[in-house]
C-alpha cells in the first residue's frame, strides 16, 4: 500500500484520513479465540468514497466497527494499527474515542427499523447527538440538520416518533444524525439494504451530494458489488476476514484478479444480464453443483396454462377505532397466466401485494373476488380433501431459510414430513426418497442427521427446496426464495432451481423485489405496484423496452446496471 | 464523489487465502431422533446425573419409607422427649410432641411428593392444553379461555382454597387428592398464560406456514411444530411450580384445610414447628431442607432437559 504523500489535482498535500494497517481482530467465544479479521489494510483519502464488499461473515462490518471503537465486548484488536490522521486509535482510551465519535467519525447504521429509539421523538435524537458533541442544539439547528438530509417539513417532522416515519425517512433521519456534526469520515454500514430499490437510489444519491458538499470521506459497507462499484472510488473485497483484492472500482469490476473476486463478479445478479438457462445452452459453464448422472431433459410443453389468475382481488379490513373499519385493497384486479414448465416472476416493492398473491395461489388465504384456476379447476371450490391433494401439486419455498425450517426437526424429519403427511410409502422407501432428494439438491446424505441451526443459509434453502420437491409437485411458488442469501450462494441456488426445472419440468412462480434476479431466472415478468399489475410481458421485452414509468424507475434503480463490463462477465 | 486520484490495484496472493467451498459441511454422524439425541446429551451432563440420582432416591424414600427408618413416626411419641436433642436411633432429635424428626421426614416424603408431582402434572395437562388452544386459535376462543383463567387467577390461594374446600365432597374426603384438586383449580391459569404467550410467538413462524402448505392440518401443526418450540418456558415454570405446590400444601394444612393431621407431610411438619422456632429451630430446619433439596433436584432436571431439547445448544 502506498503511504507516501502525493499531490492531488487540487494541489493540496494529501495525507490519508484513515489508514488501516495489518489489522487483526479476534473474538473470545466459548471455544477459544476466533480470528475474525486478519491482515486487513485500507486507505481512505479525504473526500474519497471507499467501499468494503463481502458476504456475511467476511469481517467487513467488524473492520468498520473497529475503526470507530465499537467492537462488541468479546472482540478486541489483536494486531495492526488504525491510523486516523496519523494517530493510532486502535487502542485509544474510551475518552478519546468519545471525542472522536460524531465529530470526526460519524456512523449510519444498517437497519433503519431498529436503530432509532422508538420512545423518543426524532428531533430529540438529533438534538442528543448535537449536544453530545458540543454544538448548538436549538430547535432551529435540529430542523436544519434534518432538512439537509432531505426530510421535507423538517420542523414538524422533528416532533414525530420513529413509527410515524417510513423506512426511507428513517434512514434519512439516521443519515442526518450521522452527518449532523459534520464528521470528516462517515461509516455507512449497509445503509440501504433494508430499503426498496427506488428508495435506495434516492438515499444514496442524497448521501453522495451531501458528502461531496461537505468533503466527507465515506466508508461504505455493502454486500452488493454493483452498488459498491457505482458509488465508490475504490472497492475493497473481503473474504473470510482477509482483504483479497482492492483497487479502483471500475478496474476491479472489469478486470478482477483474485479468484474470489472473479466468482463474485460473475455471480452478482446486478451485473449478470443473461438468463441462466440460455447461458447454459451456449455452453457457458454455469455451475459445479450438478448431481452426478447425466441430466434427464424433460421437454416442457410450452403451450398449456397451468395457472390462470383472473381478476384477483384481496381486501383487508383495517380496524380504525370503535367498531369502524376501513378497507385496504392489497391486491386489485390482477390477472395473468402461467405456462407449464416456465418461470413467471412477480416483481414489486414492499407493500405491492406480491406476497399476498402468492398466499392466495397457495390457498393459504381466500381471495375477496376473482378466480385462481389451477389445471382447469377453480381452487376456491375445492373441499378439504381436494385441498389436501392440491397441496401435493403446488409447493412453496419461503424467503427466510432461517425461519422456514422447524428448529426442533432434524433435516431427515423435515424433508420426510410431507411424505409422512401424505402417507407416501413406508419408512424404508421414505428414507430412500429423502436420500435421493438430498442428492438432487447437492447436499451430502450425512446432512440428514443435522439440525437447521447447524447449516448455512444456502444449505438451509436447499433443504427447503428438497422438502418442496418431496411430493413431486408441478408448481413451486418461490416467495423471495433467494433474497436472504449472499450473492455466491444465491447464484448457486438459482442455478439449482434452473437445473431442476430443466430436469423435472417444474413451473415456477417467483415472487421477488430484485429485478436483477428476475433477469437471471424468469421467462415472464409481472410488475406490481400498490396492488395493481402495471406491466406484464416476456423478460426480454420488459427489460429491453419497459412501457411504464414505474418499471423504468425500477430498472433504472438497479445498482450497477449501467456499468461497463467485460464481455466474458456480461 | 469520484476523484481522479490514482488508486493502486491490490491483489492478495492466492495461496494465502485458500478458497474453501462456500458451503462446506462437517460430515460426522449424529443420532436420528430428537429424543434420542437429547438422551445422548443428557447422559453426559453432570447436572442431569446428579439430579436424576437425587430424584430416584427421593422416589425410593416415598415408596418404601420402611427401608430408611424403623422408628414409628406417629403413634409412639412420648412427651418426655419433647424438643429433645438427637439421641441413639433418633439422629435428628424430637419434635415438640416428642416424635422422631427423622422418621417423620422420611414418612412425610410420600404425601409431599405426591402433592407436588401430581399438581404439576395436572396443571401442565390442563394449562398447556387450554393455553395452546387459546394462543393458537385466537379470537373468541382465546377471549373465553383468557377471561376464565383470569377469574381463577384473581382468587387468592388461601381464600379460593377455603371456598373450594367447603364443598361437601371436599370436606368429606380430605386427603392428598383433594389438595391436588384445589391446587390444580387455582394453579392452571398461570401455566395457561405462559403457554399461550409462547405459542403465540411461534404460531406465525414461517415453518408453521410451510407445514400448513405441505398439507399438515392445523391441529397437527400445533402439536408437531408449535408446541415443541414453545416447550422451554413451560418446563421452567413446571419445575418451579413443583416447589411452590409443596409449600402451598403446607399453607393449606396450616389453616386446617389441607392434609389432615393423620397424614404426615413436610408441610404439616413445617407448620407444626412454628411454635418452637425460637427454642429449637432445628425442627423447622430439617423438613425445610428436605423440601429444598427436592425442589432443587427437579429444577436441575428441568434445566438439563431444556438444554438437551434445545437444538441451538448442540455442540460438537
Amino acid at each position: 500500500m502506498t503511504t507516501d504523500v502525493r499531490i492531488s489535482e487540487a494541489g493540496l498535500a494529501d495525507k490519508p484520513l484513515l489508514e488501516i494497517r495489518d489489522l487483526a481482530i479476534s473474538f473470545k467465544t466459548g471455544s477459544g479465540e476466533v480470528q475474525a479479521v486478519r491482515n486487513a489494510h485500507l486507505t481512505i483519502m479525504p473526500g474519497e468514497t471507499v467501499a468494503i464488499v463481502g458476504e456475511s461473515g467476511s469481517g467487513k462490518s467488524t473492520t468498520a466497527l473497529a475503526a470507530i471503537g465499537l467492537l462488541p465486548g468479546n472482540g478486541r484488536v489483536s494486531g495492526g494499527q488504525i491510523l486516523l490522521d496519523g494517530e493510532d486509535i486502535s487502542h485509544a482510551s474510551e475518552k478519546r474515542m468519545i471525542e472522536l465519535r460524531g465529530n470526526t467519525i460519524g456512523m449510519v447504521p444498517q437497519d433503519p427499523m431498529s436503530n432509532l429509539n422508538p420512545v423518543w421523538k426524532i428531533g430529540y435524537q438529533v438534538k442528543e447527538t448535537l449536544r453530545a458533541n458540543g454544538r448548538p442544539s436549538g430547535p432551529a439547528d435540529v430542523a436544519e440538520v434534518l432538512s439537509q438530509a432531505g426530510l421535507p417539513d423538517a420542523e414538524r417532522r422533528a416532533k414525530q416518533y420513529p413509527h410515524e416515519f417510513s423506512g426511507g425517512m428513517r434512514q434519512r433521519a439516521l443519515i442526518a444524525i450521522g452527518l449532523s456534526c459534520q464528521p470528516r469520515l462517515l461509516i455507512a454500514d449497509e445503509p440501504t439494504s433494508a430499503l426498496d430499490v427506488t428508495v435506495q437510489r434516492q438515499i444514496l444519491d442524497h448521501l453522495e451530494t451531501m458528502t461531496s458538499e461537505l468533503g466527507t470521506s465515506v466508508l461504505l459497507i455493502t454486500h452488493d458489488l454493483g452498488l459498491a462499484a457505482e458509488r465508490a472510488d475504490k472497492v475493497v473485497v473481503m473474504y473470510r476476514g482477509n482483504v483479497v483484492e482492492a483497487g479502483p472500482s471500475l478496474e476491479l469490476l472489469q478486470n478482477p484478479q483474485h479468484p474470489y473476486t472473479q466468482r463474485l463478479v460473475a455471480s452478482a445478479p446486478s451485473l449478470a444480464s443473461r438468463r441462466i438457462q440460455v447461458a447454459k445452452e451456449l455452453g457457458v459453464e454455469s455451475d459445479e453443483l450438478l448431481a452426478p448422472g447425466g441430466p434427464v431433459v424433460v421437454e416442457p410443453t410450452m403451450t398449456e396454462d397451468v395457472l390462470q389468475i383472473q381478476n384477483l382481488r384481496k381486501v383487508f379490513k383495517l380496524r380504525s377505532g370503535f367498531g369502524k373499519s376501513t378497507d385496504f385493497t392489497a391486491v386489485d384486479d390482477v390477472s395473468f397466466n402461467v405456462k407449464r414448465g416456465t418461470t413467471t416472476a412477480i416483481v414489486g416493492e414492499s407493500g405491492s401485494g406480491k406476497s399476498t398473491v402468492a398466499q392466495m395461489v397457495l390457498n393459504l388465504q381466500k381471495p375477496t373476488s376473482g378466480k385462481i384456476v389451477f389445471d382447469g379447476v377453480d381452487t376456491s371450490t375445492l373441499n378439504n380433501k381436494e385441498i389436501f391433494a392440491f397441496r401435493r401439486r403446488v409447493q412453496p419455498i419461503f424467503q427466510d431459510p432461517y425461519g422456514s425450517l422447524d428448529p426442533m426437526y432434524n433435516i431427515f424429519r423435515t424433508i420426510e414430513e410431507p411424505l409422512r403427511t401424505h402417507k407416501v410409502g413406508d419408512k424404508a422407501s421414505r428414507e430412500k426418497k429423502v436420500r435421493e432428494l438430498l442428492d438432487q439438491v447437492a447436499l451430502p446424505q450425512s446432512t440428514m442427521q443435522r439440525y437447521p441451526n447447524e447449516l448455512s443459509g444456502g444449505q438451509r434453502q436447499r433443504v427447503a427446496i428438497a422438502r418442496a420437491l418431496a411430493l413431486d409437485p408441478e408448481v413451486i411458488i418461490c416467495d423471495e426464495a433467494v433474497s436472504a442469501l449472499d450473492v455466491l450462494v444465491q447464484a448457486q441456488v438459482l442455478n439449482l432451481l434452473a437445473d431442476l426445472q430443466s430436469r423435472l419440468g417444474l413451473t415456477y412462480l417467483f415472487i421477488t423485489h430484485d429485478l436483477a434476479v428476475v433477469r437471471q431466472i424468469a421467462d415472464h415478468v409481472c410488475v406490481m405496484e400498490k396492488g395493481k399489475l402495471v406491466e406484464t410481458g416476456s423478460t426480454d421485452d420488459v427489460f429491453d423496452a419497459p412501457q411504464r414509468d414505474y418499471t423504468k424507475a425500477l430498472l433504472h434503480a438497479i445498482p450497477g446496471a449501467r456499468l461497463m463490463l467485460p464481455p466474458e462477465v456480461a | 464523489m469520484k476523484t481522479n486520484r490514482e488508486i493502486e490495484h491490490f491483489v492478495a496472493p492466492v495461496e494465502e487465502t485458500p478458497l474453501l467451498a462456500t458451503d462446506s459441511l462437517k460430515t460426522d454422524q449424529a443420532p436420528l431422533s430428537l429424543w434420542a439425541d437429547a438422551w445422548r446429551k443428557l447422559r453426559r451432563r453432570p447436572l442431569f446425573i446428579i439430579s436424576a440420582v437425587m430424584i430416584a432416591l427421593i422416589i425410593l424414600v416415598a415408596l418404601f419409607p420402611g427401608l430408611f427408618t424403623q422408628v414409628e413416626p406417629n403413634n409412639n411419641c412420648q412427651l418426655a422427649n419433647s424438643d429433645g436433642a438427637p439421641a441413639g436411633g433418633h439422629p435428628l432429635g424430637f419434635t415438640f410432641q416428642g416424635c422422631d424428626v427423622y422418621a417423620r421426614i422420611i414418612h412425610g416424603t410420600q404425601a409431599s411428593l405426591m402433592v407436588g408431582v401430581f399438581s404439576v402434572l395436572f396443571v401442565a395437562i390442563i394449562g398447556v392444553t387450554l393455553g395452546a388452544i387459546a394462543g393458537f386459535y385466537g379470537g373468541w376462543i382465546d377471549a373465553v379461555i383468557a377471561r376464565l383463567g383470569d377469574i381463577f387467577f384473581a382468587l387468592p390461594l388461601v381464600l379460593g382454597a377455603l371456598v373450594v374446600s367447603q364443598l361437601p365432597f371436599m370436606r368429606d374426603n380430605r386427603g392428598v387428592w383433594t389438595v391436588v384438586m384445589i391446587l390444580v383449580a387455582l394453579g392452571w391459569p398461570q401455566m395457561a398464560r405462559i403457554t399461550r404467550g409462547a405459542v403465540m410467538e411461534v404460531r406465525n413462524a414461517d415453518f408453521v406456514t410451510a407445514a400448513r402448505s405441505l398439507g399438515v392440518s392445523r391441529i397437527g401443526s400445533l402439536v408437531r411444530h408449535v408446541l415443541p418450540n414453545a416447550l422451554a418456558p413451560i418446563i421452567v415454570l413446571a419445575t418451579m411450580e413443583l416447589g411452590v405446590f409443596i409449600v402451598a400444601e403446607a399453607t393449606l394444612s396450616f389453616i386446617g384445610i389441607g392434609l389432615p393431621g393423620s397424614i404426615m407431610s413436610w408441610g404439616n411438619d413445617i407448620a407444626a414447628a412454628r411454635s418452637s422456632v425460637r427454642t429449637n429451630p432445628a425442627i423447622l430446619l430439617y423438613p425445610a431442607i428436605a423440601l429444598s433439596v427436592t425442589v432443587l433436584s427437579f429444577i436441575m432436571l428441568g434445566d438439563a432437559l431444556r438444554d438437551a431439547l434445545d437444538p441451538k445448544s448442540r455442540q460438537r
